[in-house]
């Protein structure tokens, strides 16, 4: 074990200096921990978590400190390092994808004392495992209103990610407005099995366009099919987070993912005491969804009737999956004025009646 | 479900689009690999190139620029592949993998002030009324500029191998090191200006991505591209034509499937996904046991190193 | 000018210096990029170099997941080694490391929920089978066919990788999971659970396998006849033909064997720490794994150490991360250099370095 000792010995060289450099950290601060599954930088789903992490450090100033880990991959890393965090004195964790929920759970049993908020997840092993997602489907039924309304081709282009019920449901949504509109709307869906391949999605936008779509829907995370789209003269949707800039012409608006409210929301509860593990699922009412500001090209009558949906959905007196409704295989799903419960939204895995193709697996 | 709906022009059209980073990156590893050295690290290459194409096309506002900057950060980027395996002896396998360990490391540290910025466009070439023309119209003269350069390169790789001077030298140096240096060839030398241009072209096909094909620079962004230009030489037997047919088929592969989706074919997309690369194998065993056609198979010096005795 | 001159046998001395110095140069090169990022250079290296060792607040945690993250690199790099010795290149061992996992996964999704005390040497038995037939087919075009093996196992990668996509969201997809991607979670099914073998030590199964495999490959290398053949075919394939040794036996094998290995290095990650099959499951240890083989000088010992370290820095970079906000990329690049510099300062080993003017010759070494 001789390098070890070196190493040992000179790594002391170095922590003998740097124990004048520690950070002292405010005694008062909560620390919360943040683990990407991307980088900030992705302008997309990870960008609006951060985005919305900043907006909370910067409402809470000094009494709370928080931090992040990008490109964390699911599965032991993501153990470990949530565990770390647990260990140096982070209090609160938000773990920012889907496939980190077995991990969080095992983090969780380990720290019953800590709070740890799982997105997009559905396993709760832990009393202090607390769940959140975004209603984004109300999204999907906005943008489709619009994309209803705006295609003349009457083809809509779709780049769905993978065949899970949130992607799914986000198409199911986005079609039953468009056709509520527009009866004459086809979808098109095509699968890339990737939430982020810039070449792939740019790929499928020139295909789907080929093929007569004049408006491409993303659940992918690149600006590369509104690029395609602008410079085809097709229009497009950004995806997470404003997109305009990438193509200003095409980009007719984007469903924009606001973590904000909730993450103030949660550490201000941390930090008065009142923190309960829960399963939080919000949407336009609570400001979780929002928009980019419509483009111009979308005349003033369209802009009116997506702001009245918007409104409606606010208010609560209108669900994006309110029956009649049918599956695709022509069953009954909803009766007339029925709503969807949300467990049905949460696991769904079929296609409403009208949508052709089908979903793979 | 209508086949119909799929234009077959378009269609090449866009896998040409789709092909023309993995070309690049594999007609440079090509030259590479003829020189008898395997680069394992075109991945790393590839995405320094794009975030230095980016940075100085969004710097300096013009995409051409940009595409020098790649250009130019490629080949020093292999440079330091070239220092370890020629002059330090290192391991190639090991030096190229480190190499794009440190390449995707250090692209996206200098990535990060550029991200959500809007590079320049790089504009479709125009050629007057050809461009107008039915078929080859929208195939051959509606391009931008980077795809007319790839096209041209695979040209001018093939012709520069099989009748200069130089590529004959640097055909005998992958063939057999020791005879080409008792021929008085410099083997050294050679490798490493072929190692340079191969970064210089894996670094024009990340600029590509990050310029024109997306464009906008994220990390990672060029997602395995890299590979598929190394399997690409393979598949192509190492020859410049082959390259191209196969960079179309890769690219094609990927094109069809997606066109294919949008017609509404149910198609088992992970397992298409992995026929390009059966397809190489296949190709590889095939051209491996025609033993009396030495030409097809790989460069007799192909990964190891040369040291000059004396 | 300088000049290399090939030692008559290689420098011991260096051997054992150069990972030292490379160490030193890449946290002086290091800290000076941190410092340029704007973080204390002392903080960071000590964050990733001391801290995950013996700071108060981890090191009780993060000593054991050194092992944890080191035992799959160890296991994976000890089958390569064995094979770079002979000049047999196994660049796939990430496709056997998948595919080995696959196996496993199959045979205890197959017996779930029986209970049985026979499930978990199954599913070894399973993964090690799997990552064998993986890495059989370049042997075997190898063999038959004189196909490279370095192409051939580097293709089925790709291909191991799809197969993974299509297991995780389509044929191994738990049915209670609300439709979303991934098996069931493998270490929670008590039979086929990798557990550690003392609670917080980090020592699962897999560690444990990985030491067994240390000392046989040290075995297999020092004294056995197999590992004098591999020696010999390494360094002189002519000498080693007339030794005996069959060349299509040797390369059976060395493949069969980082096959193996690197299959059950994937069974041991997916009943244990990974929990289950997910989309990502491969994290890129069978390259990694070539990286800790050269680190190591191909020798078992050597690869121990090597794949500590690489767990240090991969553990301390983590906590770089969040304790002082560092990038991920800088972390990767730390890596990445020192990678280049130990690298370049192996031909110290094999090389002496002479000073040459014009007529005499002035050593330096």
């Amino acid at each position: 074990m001789k390098r070890r000792t070196l190493l040992a010995s000179s790594a002391l060289a170095f922590g003998l200096a740097a124990t004048m450099g520690t950070s002292a950290l405010a005694q008062e601060a909560l620390k919360v921990g943040y683990i990407y599954i991307g980088p900030p930088g992705d302008f997309g789903w990870t960008y609006a978590h951060d985005q919305a992490r900043l907006a909370a450090q910067e409402q809470f100033g000094d009494t709370v400190e928080t931090s992040f880990v990008e490109n964390v991959p699911e599965g032991p890393d993501a153990e470990r390092i949530m565990t770390q965090m647990a260990l140096s004195g982070t209090d609160m964790i938000f773990a920012t994808s889907f496939g980190y929920g077995p991990s969080i759970n095992a983090v969780a049993q380990r720290f019953p004392n800590l709070a740890f908020e799982h997105a997009t997840g559905y396993l709760q092993e832990a009393p202090n495992v607390s769940l959140y997602n975004a209603r984004f489907y109300e999204g999907r039924a906005v943008i489709g209103t619009i994309a209803g309304r705006m295609t003349e081709s009457n083809v809509v282009g779709y780049i769905a990610s993978f065949p899970i019920p949130e992607v799914i449901r986000g198409i199911n949504s986005a079609y039953i407005h468009a056709r509520r509109v527009n009866p004459d709307v086809d979808f098109r869906v095509v699968w890339v099995y990737s939430w982020f391949d810039p070449a792939q999605e740019a790929a499928a936008a020139e295909a789907l366009i080929e093929q007569g779509a004049d408006i491409i829907m993303q659940h992918t995370d690149s600006t590369a099919p509104l690029t395609v789209a602008q410079q085809a003269g097709a229009m497009a949707f950004g995806q997470a987070s404003d997109m305009g800039q990438f193509a200003p012409e095409a980009h007719l608006t984007a469903i924009i993912d606001n973590w904000a409210p909730y993450y103030i929301d949660r550490i201000q509860a941390r930090l008065d005491g009142t923190w309960e593990a829960g399963n939080s699922w919000n949407g336009i009412a609570q400001d979780e969804v929002t928009f980019a500001p419509f483009n111009d090209a979308i005349p003033a009558e369209v802009q009116a009737e997506a702001t009245a949906l918007i409104e409606s959905i606010r208010t609560g007196e209108y669900h994006p999956f309110t029956g009649p409704l049918n599956r695709q295989d022509g069953s009954v799903w909803l009766a007339d004025g029925e709503v969807a419960s949300d467990g049905d939204i949460g696991g769904m895995n079929f296609y409403v009646e009208g949508l052709a193709g089908e979903i793979p697996n | 479900m209508d086949l119909t709906a799929i234009n077959p022009v378009v269609l090449i059209a866009t896998l040409m689009v789709a092909a023309t980073p993995i070309l690049l990156a594999a007609l440079g590893e090509l030259v590479v690999e003829k020189s008898g050295v395997l680069n394992l690290g075109v991945e790393g290459m590839m995405i320094v190139g794009a975030v230095s194409g980016f940075a100085a096309a969004a710097t300096t506002g013009s995409p051409y620029l940009g595409m020098v900057a790649a250009i130019v950060a490629g080949a020093l980027v292999a440079l330091i592949f070239a220092v370890l395996t020629q002059i330090l002896m290192a391991n190639q396998v090991a030096t190229g993998l480190a190499l794009t360990m440190f390449g995707l490391g250090f692209s996206a540290l200098l990535g990060q002030a550029y991200v959500g910025i809007v590079p320049p466009r790089t504009p479709k070439l125009s050629f007057g009324f050809l461009s107008d023309l039915p078929v080859v119209g929208r195939i051959l003269f509606s391009h931008d500029i980077l795809v007319y350069i790839s096209l041209a390169l695979v040209v001018a790789t093939w012709y520069w191998l099989n009748n200069s001077r130089g590529g004959r030298v640097l055909r005998a140096v992958g063939e057999n090191h020791d005879s080409a240096h008792a021929l008085g060839y410099k083997v050294k030398r050679v490798r490493i200006l072929a190692i340079m241009f191969g970064g210089a072209c894996a670094g024009l096909g990340g600029a590509y991505l990050s310029l024109v094909r997306v464009p906008q620079w994220t990390e990672g962004m060029t997602a395995g591209a890299g590979w598929i230009a190394l399997a690409l030489v393979v598949f192509a037997s190492w020859r410049p034509w082959r390259v191209l047919a196969g960079a179309y088929l890769f690219g094609g592969i990927m094109v069809l499937q997606l066109n294919l989706q949008a017609a509404g074919f149910r198609i088992p997309v992970e397992y298409l996904s992995m026929s390009p690369y059966l397809i190489t194998i296949l190709v590889l065993v095939i051209m491996s046991s025609n033993r009396g056609r030495t030409s097809l198979s790989a460069p007799g010096s192909l990964g190891r190193s040369f040291h000059a005795a004396g | 000018m300088l000049r290399l001159e090939k030692r008559p046998s290689p420098s011991q001395a260096w051997n054992y210096a150069t990972p030292l110095v490379a160490v030193l140069l890449t946290m002086i090169v290091g800290g000076i990029l941190f410092w340029i990022l704007g973080k204390n250079p002392f903080e960071a290296i000590k964050l990733i170099f001391w801290d995950p060792l013996f700071s108060e607040q981890f090191a009780a945690y993060s000593r054991p997941q050194l092992l944890v993250k080191a035992a799959p690199l160890i296991l994976i790099a000890l089958g390569l080694a064995v094979g770079f010795r002979a000049g047999i290149w196994n660049i796939g061992a990430e496709g056997q490391y998948i595919i080995g996992a696959l196996c496993a996964a199959a045979v205890a999704l197959a017996f779930y929920p029986a209970e049985g005390w026979y499930i978990f040497p199954l599913m070894i038995i399973a993964g090690a089978l799997g990552g064998w037939v993986w890495a059989m087919i370049p042997a075997i075009l190898k063999t038959r066919f004189n196909t490279n093996e370095i192409l051939v196992s580097l293709l089925l990668v790709y291909v191991a990788e799809k197969l993974l996509a299509a297991a995780a969201t389509g044929f191994m997809r738990n049915p209670d999971g609300a439709g979303f991607p991934g098996s069931r979670n493998i270490n929670s099914y008590g039979p086929a659970s990798n557990q550690e073998l003392i609670a917080n030590s980090g020592m699962h199964w897999g560690v444990v396998a990985a030491m067994i495999a240390v000392l046989f490959t040290y075995i297999l290398l020092q004294r056995h006849i197999l590992g004098f053949h591999v020696q010999l075919a390494g360094q002189s394939p002519r000498a080693a033909k007339f030794a005996g040794v069959a060349p299509s036996r040797l390369v059976l094998m060395c493949l069969g064997l980082s096959g193996i290995l690197a299959g059950l290095a994937g069974m041991f990650e997916v009943s244990g720490p990974a929990r289950l099959i997910t989309i990502d499951f491969n994290a890129g240890y069978g390259f990694t794994a070539i990286i800790v083989a050269f680190l190591g000088r191909l020798h078992p010992v050597g690869i121990v150490l090597a794949g500590l370290l690489l767990a240090l820095t991969y553990i301390g970079g983590e906590l770089a991360q969040f304790m002082l906000n560092l990038p991920a990329s800088a972390i990767q690049v730390f890596q990445g250099m020192l990678l280049f510099f130990l690298l370049a300062l192996d031909v110290l080993s094999n090389y002496r370095v002479r000073l040459a003017f014009a007529g005499t010759t002035k050593e330096a070494s």
